[in-house]
């Protein structure tokens, strides 16, 4: 315990200002595909499709907003975590599909 | 009114079955005897500061431990229960419902409430110690994890005297773990149980990732770390990256129960194989997340054992860590009969293969270890021995399963049964009854009497086979999981005969352990020097019981096996004493926090087991005031000043 102080932050954990816009984005990024599939608004594969794409941006908008991936110091783990991270949410996606291909009726 | 209470209350508790009020008995007892042990002898207040409240994560750890041990118990009791049921053909001793609710609650207890918190356990007792710090990174957040843990267990032990329990399988699987086919509280039970657990054990992941990586002692590289510690990084990876999957799936199953949505139904566009896709990725992953830290405990034993270094330290790491990457590439093995293209069986045949590679170096790597020591048959040695022949056996019927088109045959079969208890008896629990004997006198300051151990040794042992090696050919003739009776015509009466003989036989082994710590505690044998075994890591350099700041001055590690290291040189007499120098302890402060926001999660698990969305309302407003409360809390810590570090010291004997 003696090496760190647990209050006298010293590190740059975002402002309120970057906490309000992720959390803004992060909303809109959900809103948008509930309604797109509650209104039947677009084909089954475009739907999938933009499901996907806004899953990927909000993955973004999580990294930046609010793990702070720019911020942390030598050695990098979070870099490392984070490779280590997309290999297995790879792994999950492409897998399940992969799978779950011959699974239809 | 009276007819409502009446009513309501038949449906609330569980009743119609003389076992199930032989419990209702015995919990209302033991929950007098206990309120009323606290109250004459005065302990409600030393309750609360010394343990309910504690940060403490060598107290946590007990409490782990202590949980652990009476879910080892109750999952006992249900396993004997079910062998009961199939000792004979035809015995009507448990309907067909009750053994169904048993097999389910056996699974899930032995996995997720007595595995991960003894595991959980041996993490809290022995890692910070290992590292050379004053505690894990986040004191706090560990007791969260441990009372999100401890409420979690507790709500789905309740379901089965109240609601009814859940019976669709440890996993739940749909479309049977649906409103249709189970449509009482039971599934929920399991559901909340396991999502609030699962909240602790993925903070416990954290907790230990950034331990490991930020507060060992001055000097510690990664590359001498003590190899129990390197089991738990690898362990606590697949944590952080499994358990999230599992609150997923459980959560997708939730909405699916509550909010009629369609993830895993029949109709509407849902799939049922899809919540076994994910549930295994979780599910994979997690039998080596428990079976990881095991082989880490054998590695620190087996060292200590035979006097030697271990062989191939480098080889062991990689093997650990490539575990934690590879157990997360084949899941689909669970469930090759689902019937998918060959190309996916082939991959995930192959990979199962694979993953067997890293353990069978470790295995090699504990034998040459072994191989011209001194060695010593202490009781985790002799668990550590037994675990060998015993792990190897089931690890190669694991890699028979592997071969896909003979899984067509084994699945869900007697065989199947046979190899993951082989591997999680023969591993896990070995292992942790390893870690446990090992350990013990640091933690409590004596060691667990050397004679009962040993009874307690032969029965578990010989009980296993005796239990375990009919089920591998009953798989064989036949019998599949999950039957409740079976008729003279099948011919495996003697062979279920004989495993039921073993069951007990380990039941007897696990009365002989509670027998030797109660008998240890008053006349086992007192550790004086704080190093019992003459060890080799940082943990065996401090007094027993450890004090609750751990070290009295923060030691410079030289090397791997540092303790080791020291004794050495002090016998070649070129050990150079370093002025020890006190300065005041920087240490948490406890916290009632955790415990009260652990008992509102279990409000929100309770409310919505029974729909009763008010309860869970409450539940929710509670957690997040908690949290409130937490984050505008700054006194939280405070500094032992160095007198009281040195009449503590001189009290357990060391001078400064």
């Amino acid at each position: 315990m003696s090496q760190h102080e647990n209050h006298g932050d010293h590190h740059n954990h975002g402002s309120l200002k970057s906490y309000v816009i992720g959390f803004i984005l992060s909303i809109v990024l959900t809103i948008i595909p509930l309604v797109m599939v509650m209104n039947n608004m677009l084909d089954k594969t475009t739907t999938v499709i933009w499901i996907l794409v806004m899953a990927v941006l909000q993955f973004i908008v999580q990294l930046f907003f609010f793990m702070h991936v720019r911020e942390g110091e030598k050695p990098r783990y979070n870099v490392q975590t984070l490779v280590l991270g997309l290999v297995i949410v790879f792994t999950i996606i492409a897998g399940s599909i992969w799978i779950m291909m011959f699974n239809k009726y | 009114m009276w007819e409502n209470i009446k009513e309501f209350a038949s449906t609330f508790f569980v009743t119609g079955d003389p076992l199930i009020y032989g419990a209702d008995v015995s919990i209302a007892l033991t929950m007098v005897a206990i309120v009323f042990v606290l109250t004459k002898y005065k302990k409600w207040g030393w309750l609360w500061r010394e343990w309910l409240t504690t940060v403490d994560h060598k107290r946590i750890g007990i409490m782990y431990l202590i949980a652990s041990l009476l879910m080892l118990f109750r999952g006992g009791v249900d396993a004997l229960l079910m062998r009961v049921q199939l000792a004979f053909p035809n015995v009507e001793f448990l309907h067909s419902d009750h053994y169904n609710a048993i097999f389910t609650t056996h699974g899930t207890i032995m996995i997720l409430f007595m595995a991960m918190p003894m595991m959980f356990g041996l993490f809290n007792m022995v890692v910070p110690l290992q590292l050379g710090a004053r505690d894990v990174a986040y004191p706090f957040l560990n007791a969260v994890s441990f009372w999100l843990f401890m409420l979690g267990a507790m709500l789905f032990n309740l379901s089965f005297v109240i609601g009814g329990s859940p019976d669709a399988g440890w996993l739940s699987y749909p479309p049977l773990s649906q409103n249709d086919f189970s449509p009482g509280p039971g599934q929920n039970f399991w559901i909340w149980g396991i999502q609030i657990s699962g909240i602790g054990s993925l903070a416990t992941g954290i907790n230990f990732i950034v331990t490991i990586l930020k507060m060992r002692a001055p000097g510690m590289k990664l590359s001498n770390m003590p190899l129990f510690s390197w089991s738990v990084l690898s362990s606590s990876i697949m944590i952080i990256f499994a358990f999230p999957i599992l609150t997923v799936t459980i959560a997708l199953l939730f909405l699916d129960r509550f909010a009629g949505a369609h993830f895993f139904t029949m109709g509407g566009g849902g799939n049922p194989m899809m919540y076994l896709n994910l549930i295994w990725m979780w599910g994979h992953p997690e039998v080596y997340i428990v079976v990881v830290p095991a082989f880490g405990i054998f590695s620190e034993v087996v060292a200590t054992f035979s006097k030697k270094t271990i062989f191939g330290y480098k080889s062991m790491v990689w093997a650990l860590m490539s575990i934690a990457v590879a157990s997360f590439f084949t899941w689909a093995h669970h469930f090759f009969t689902m019937g998918t293209s060959a190309s996916v069986i082939i991959f995930f045949a192959i990979s199962t293969m694979v993953i067997a590679i890293p353990t069978g170096v470790k295995i090699f790597n504990w034998l040459f270890t072994m191989f011209r020591g001194r060695i010593s048959f202490k009781q985790p040695m002799l668990w550590t021995i037994a675990f060998i022949p015993c792990f190897v056996v089931g690890g190669a019927t694991g890699v028979m399963l592997a071969v896909a088109p003979a899984d067509y045959q084994y699945h869900n079969s007697y065989f199947l049964i046979a190899h993951f208890h082989q591997v999680l008896i023969g591993g896990v629990v070995f292992g942790y009854l390893a870690g446990i004997y090992y350990w013990w006198p640091k933690l409590f300051g004596f060691k667990l009497d050397e004679k009962l151990g040993r009874w307690g040794f032969w029965f578990w042992n010989i009980g296993f086979y005796v239990c375990f090696m009919p089920q591998y050919a009953l798989g064989f003739m036949g019998m599949t999981r999950r039957y409740y009776t079976y008729g003279w015509d099948r011919g495996w009466a003697d062979l279920n005969l004989i495993s039921t003989v073993g069951a007990f036989l380990m039941g007897i082994g696990f009365i002989f352990q509670v027998w030797q710590i109660a008998y240890s505690i008053k006349h086992g044998e007192r550790d004086t020097t704080g190093d019992p075994w003459n060890a080799r890591t940082l943990e065996w350099s401090i007094p027993s019981p450890a004090p609750f700041y751990n070290f009295a001055v923060v030691p410079t590690v030289k090397g791997a096996d540092d303790w080791w290291l020291t004794k050495q040189a002090k016998e070649n007499g070129t050990y150079k004493e370093e002025p020890a120098h006190l300065e005041p302890i920087h240490m948490p402060k406890n916290s009632g926090i955790p415990f009260i926001m652990s008992l509102f999660f279990f409000l929100i698990g309770f409310g919505f087991t029974f729909h009763w969305v008010w309860m869970a309302v409450i539940g929710f407003i509670g957690v997040a005031l908690c949290m409130w409360a937490r984050s505008f809390q700054y006194d939280t810590d405070y500094y032992v000043p160095v007198e009281e570090v040195r009449s503590t010291e001189a009290s357990l004997g060391r001078v400064y």
